[in-house]
């Protein structure tokens, strides 16, 4: 491993840490600014994953996607006030082709409401593309795989 | 089975309906462990029919799945005949599971606990030392495989559906569902089912709470408001509410397309709070559903007595079983489906509009909470009850959706069967 490579390695796993204190810290509005404009975004389970099955439980072809997302969750859509823990661990470079890397990551958020009461919420991992573009990495695709299959009440934040 | 469960399970007090009928409902049967008990007993192992699996599940001989009867484990196989089969997967034995995977191929059924084997459709083939060892121990002589089968369930399909039933009182399949319900289940699944996917998700509250928000067309406009906050439909376009004579079964339509009063529409529109000025989806896309069933309905929110949901939210179609979990606990099944007709670009859409439904859904995301707000809200008001007359008092097919008809049709097909 060269000095590129721990450099390199260094920018992703700051992504990563700047990815989930954006979900973590409810600053949604800058989430969409982590991808690219035609960025692909799915959150799936294993079993789905596994099984070939194409299906999301938010699915995205375009930030813009995300960007009403994000919006129908401001202005929209009605649930209970939450916030998410990210735990994110084993970020791996698995292909480096210079501009264009793709990872995989394990996560674990825990979900607080707003009477205290906590949960594991998900656990899961990333399977992820990114390329350099003005300014640092962002995501080209971002598919999210739950080791459940079942979702606790509903899924509003995204992952 | 019912009887027993009353006097073992000491069911007192009574639970008297208001004398108003299905225009109340007392919150009690939200959260009385003991009616709980009874909905397993009565309803969900008595005389109803309750989705088990698609019938595309099961393509080969020796494919299996399993589901539930309310709590009740059920094995449904594809048997060396060609016809699917269901057991409650439960072994004769020792009361073991016999199916440990939620799928499965396999060429027999065999306990893992003492290897007691079955066939696919449930018959007992073998005991293992059925014979005893060296002339010592084994069965008695009197012990017949013929008396220790697998409890069956009687099956039967609808629309590539397969449906099971435990009670030989139910009446046959078709005239169950009947042909009002029906006709609208064939002209959502027009074609050949293929799944897109499943998921599962867990609510906080008794099952039937959930059953009363598929049924209610009223909350549909006020509590999800994607639709009117983006400026994506008129909530006033022509819809309607079927329901079938006994009650239980409904279909909920509305066809955005057709709005009988346009001028009234926009001045109801412009005093909405959520409405704003030059808000719109930035890549709404996902949107661009096509005409696919011929007659301009965008919805379909469609119910079988007791727990199944056919939905047509333009065009994403999914199924959704609602498993009771215990008295405040549920959880609801979404198989979404497209066809195998369908070319990329359908498919393409289908899953895009998924967004729509689900957990994450832009127009159903509420759902999943709304039941745990109310679980929360009735605890200590047992003995109140919730107002319906939305609509009237009657449970009958009507043209507007700002009606709780089909809620009530729910109650008027729950009240006899438990005893209300």
């Amino acid at each position: 491993m060269d000095l590129a490579d721990i450099v390199r390695r260094f920018e992703i796993a700051e992504l990563y840490a700047d990815y989930v204190g954006c979900l973590d810290a409810d600053e949604l509005e800058r989430w969409p600014d982590f991808f690219v404009d035609e960025a692909a975004y799915r959150i799936t389970s294993a079993e789905n994953y596994e099984a070939g099955l194409p299906l999301g439980l938010i699915y995205a072809t375009s930030r813009n996607m995300l960007k009403d997302r994000v919006a129908a969750l401001r202005e929209a859509n009605i649930y209970e006030p939450q916030r998410y823990r990210h735990l994110v661990s084993a970020i791996k470079i698995v292909k480096d082709e210079g501009e264009a890397i793709a990872t995989t990551a394990n996560f674990l958020i825990v979900r607080t409401m707003q009477d205290g009461d906590m949960t594991v919420f998900a656990a899961g991992r990333t399977l992820d593309t990114l390329r350099h573009e003005a300014g640092g990495w962002k995501f080209i695709n971002k598919l999210v795989v739950l080791d459940s299959r079942q979702i606790d009440t509903l899924l509003a934040i995204p992952m | 089975m019912s009887e027993r469960t009353e006097q073992s399970g000491g069911f007192t007090p009574a639970l008297r309906w208001p004398s108003e009928g299905e225009a109340r409902v007392p919150y009690r049967v939200f959260t009385d462990p003991e009616i709980y008990r009874r909905e397993l007993a009565r309803l969900f192992l008595g005389p109803t029919w309750q989705f088990l699996a698609l019938e595309r599940d099961l393509p080969e001989p020796g494919d299996y799945l399993t589901n539930f009867l309310g709590e009740t484990p059920i094995i449904v196989t594809r048997g060396k005949d060609g016809a699917i089969h269901a057991m409650v997967n439960r072994c004769a034995h020792r009361g073991n599971l016999v199916c440990l995977k939620r799928r499965g191929h396999a060429d027999d059924l065999t306990c893992v606990y003492h290897a007691w084997r079955y066939d696919l459709a449930g018959n007992l083939e073998s005991v293992a030392f059925r014979r005893g060892i060296q002339g010592k121990g084994g069965m008695p002589p009197g012990f017949r495989l013929d008396q220790h089968g697998l409890k069956k369930l009687r099956v039967d399909s609808f629309a590539g559906l397969v449906f099971g039933t435990l009670s030989p009182e139910t009446p046959p399949l078709s005239a169950y569902i009947g042909n009002l319900i029906g006709a609208r289940i064939h002209r959502v699944l027009y074609a050949t089912p293929k799944v897109l996917g499943t998921t599962s998700q867990i609510l906080h509250n008794n099952w039937k709470l959930y059953v009363e928000n598929v049924k209610d067309t009223y909350h549909a406009t006020l509590l999800h408001t994607f639709f009117t906050t983006f400026r994506l439909s008129r909530l006033t376009a022509e819809g309607g509410v079927d329901i079938a004579e006994s009650g239980g079964h409904h279909a909920s339509y509305n066809r955005n397309k057709r709005d009988p009063d346009p001028a009234g529409s926009d001045k109801l529109y412009a005093g909405m709070p959520s409405m704003r000025e030059n808000f719109r989806l930035a890549d709404p896309r996902f949107l661009d559903g096509v005409e696919e069933f011929g007659d301009d309905t965008t919805t379909q929110i469609l119910s079988v007595f007791p727990n199944l949901v056919v939905q047509q939210i333009q065009n994403s179609i999914a199924l959704r079983l609602v498993l009771p979990k215990g008295p405040d606990k549920t959880e609801l099944q979404w198989i979404y489906l497209g066809f195998e007709e369908d070319d990329a670009a359908m498919t393409a859409r289908r899953l895009a509009q998924a967004n729509l439904v689900g957990p994450a859904g832009y127009v159903s995301m509420e759902d999943g909470a709304v039941g745990g707000f109310i679980q929360r809200a009735i605890k200590g008001s047992e003995e109140e009850c919730s107002v319906l007359e939305m609509g009237g008092f009657d449970h009958v097919s009507d043209n507007t959706r700002t009606t709780e008809a089909s809620v009530r049709g729910f109650w008027h097909a729950y009240r006899p069967l438990m005893g209300f």
